[in-house]
């Protein structure tokens, strides 16, 4: 995605009259080109989903094509919260502080079926959907999605921050969960969003 | 020097090299010595010997496992140095009782030896710690505490393991535990979120807990204050 817009949109504009590199643009334009263009991720890998997003770093598909030459194990200094992996509820209090720990302006992307809804582990243990957690942005389908599939998601992300606006502050407004159940979305739509699909319908084990 | 020996595969004294075992009978076979050693030693606490695919599995009394397993490990002719496993099972069937299971591995003699226990029904199961013996226990009681409920007398700590300690809705590996918990998603997601990722850690567990003298002065009086994150 380079500096440069279809003569259509008007939003870089160059007068070639002027030699001394005038340039006009929206601002907000200019800062999504360089916010999207340089995502730091904040990996959060906790199964397979994170070899896979391994893989993707690596040089073979190469996610610094993309501006994400940095990944952070450090919260504090990253835009993008990739969880890749299965989230056990134990787990649920320590993604949501690293989510509070990143500094605004931030994005998460929930890559593959488990983070995303729990997936095959319908348990006791395992949240079902990082969303019930965090708001997420992305979501890649996938188990584990492939390197392409994440790009694509990251892609997703890109033009997303490229359609955010200095006059409309609702995607700086940060989530504030309930203060006495710690909870961001109303108890019902957990239960909702958590309903079993498919054959998981049958909840019986060993027949007791 | 220290007193470790190196050993080659197969060079062991009298012994035969170690070979996979091949075309093993479902049952019966040749026991594992210690089984009659252990019938002769303890005579009724040593209720049955089974010899299932070449393994040889011994039902012991529940109550006397320690003296049995520490037996095993002290003993020249069986020692048995090595403690595998510590775990349970709950059978399908609703009258049969919940098993306790040893593993037990002699590396001196290439001996596998599995202990069961048959906890009664209807009463408080517990067994003694083989923790005095092994300290490798420590770890598997815990998590067979945590998910089956059994309590381990003489285990110096014995709280869950891998569910949080706040975890109310029971022992997740029991047959009649259901497979997605017994509160909704919200309420288990509620009481997840409220535990404080930090404080099931004790300063024990931490390595924290051996600089602490090193610390610096103000993170000596905070922690000594009792706070236990690090915001």
């Amino acid at each position: 995605m380079g500096l440069t817009a279809s003569p259509t949109s008007h939003l870089v504009s160059i007068d070639p009259a002027n030699s001394d590199g005038w340039m006009t643009s929206r601002l907000d334009f200019l800062v999504n080109w360089g916010r999207a263009n340089s995502l730091w991720p904040m990996p959060f890998g906790t199964a397979c989903c994170a070899i896979e997003f391994m893989a993707s770093a690596a040089s073979k598909f190469d996610l610094a094509r993309f501006g994400m030459e940095r990944m952070g194990f450090s919260p504090r200094q990253a835009d993008v919260l990739i969880c890749a992996g299965r989230v056990p509820f134990k787990l649920a209090p320590v993604l949501r502080r690293i989510w509070q720990q990143m500094p605004q302006p931030k994005w998460a992307i929930s890559m593959g079926a488990c983070a995303s809804t729990g997936g095959m582990f319908d348990t006791y243990a395992v949240t079902q959907g990082i969303d019930t957690i965090i708001p997420v942005d992305v979501y890649v389908p996938g188990c584990p999605p492939r390197p392409e599939a994440l790009i694509y998601g990251i892609m997703m992300l890109q033009k997303k921050v490229m359609k955010e606006r200095m006059n409309d502050p609702r995607s700086r407004n940060e989530m504030a969960p309930d203060p006495t159940s710690q909870l961001y979305i109303p108890p019902t739509l957990i239960d909702e969003l958590s309903e079993p699909f498919g054959n998981s319908v049958q909840q019986t084990r060993s027949g007791m | 020097m220290s007193g470790f020996q190196i050993v080659q595969a197969g060079t062991a004294p009298n012994l035969p090299a170690p070979a996979t075992p091949r075309n093993l009978p479902h049952r019966g076979g040749e026991a594992n010595p210690s089984a009659a050693a252990l019938k002769s030693k303890f005579g009724e606490a040593v209720t049955r010997v089974d010899v299932v695919w070449g393994e040889t599995a011994v039902t012991i009394d529940a109550a006397r496992a320690r003296d049995i397993v520490r037996w095993l490990h002290d003993d020249e002719a069986q020692s048995y140095e090595y403690l595998v496993d510590v775990t349970a099972v709950e059978f399908r069937d609703r009258d049969q009782p919940m098993e306790m299971i040893w593993h037990l591995r002699s590396i001196k003699y290439r001996r596998f030896l599995r202990l069961k226990a048959q906890l009664p029904k209807g009463k408080p199961m517990r067994v003694p710690s083989v923790w005095p013996v092994y300290k490798a226990a420590d770890w598997l009681e815990r998590e067979c505490y945590d998910m089956f409920g059994i309590t381990f007398d003489g285990h110096p700590d014995l709280r869950r393991i891998l569910m949080w300690e706040q975890y109310a809705e029971g022992f997740p590996l029991r047959k009649d535990f259901p497979l997605r918990g017994r509160f909704s998603r919200s309420e288990q997601l509620r009481q997840a979120l409220a535990a404080n990722p930090e404080a099931r850690y004790s300063m024990e567990e931490l390595s924290i807990a051996d600089a602490f003298e090193e610390l610096p002065k103000d993170m000596r009086a905070r922690i000594r204050g009792g706070e236990s994150t690090g915001e």
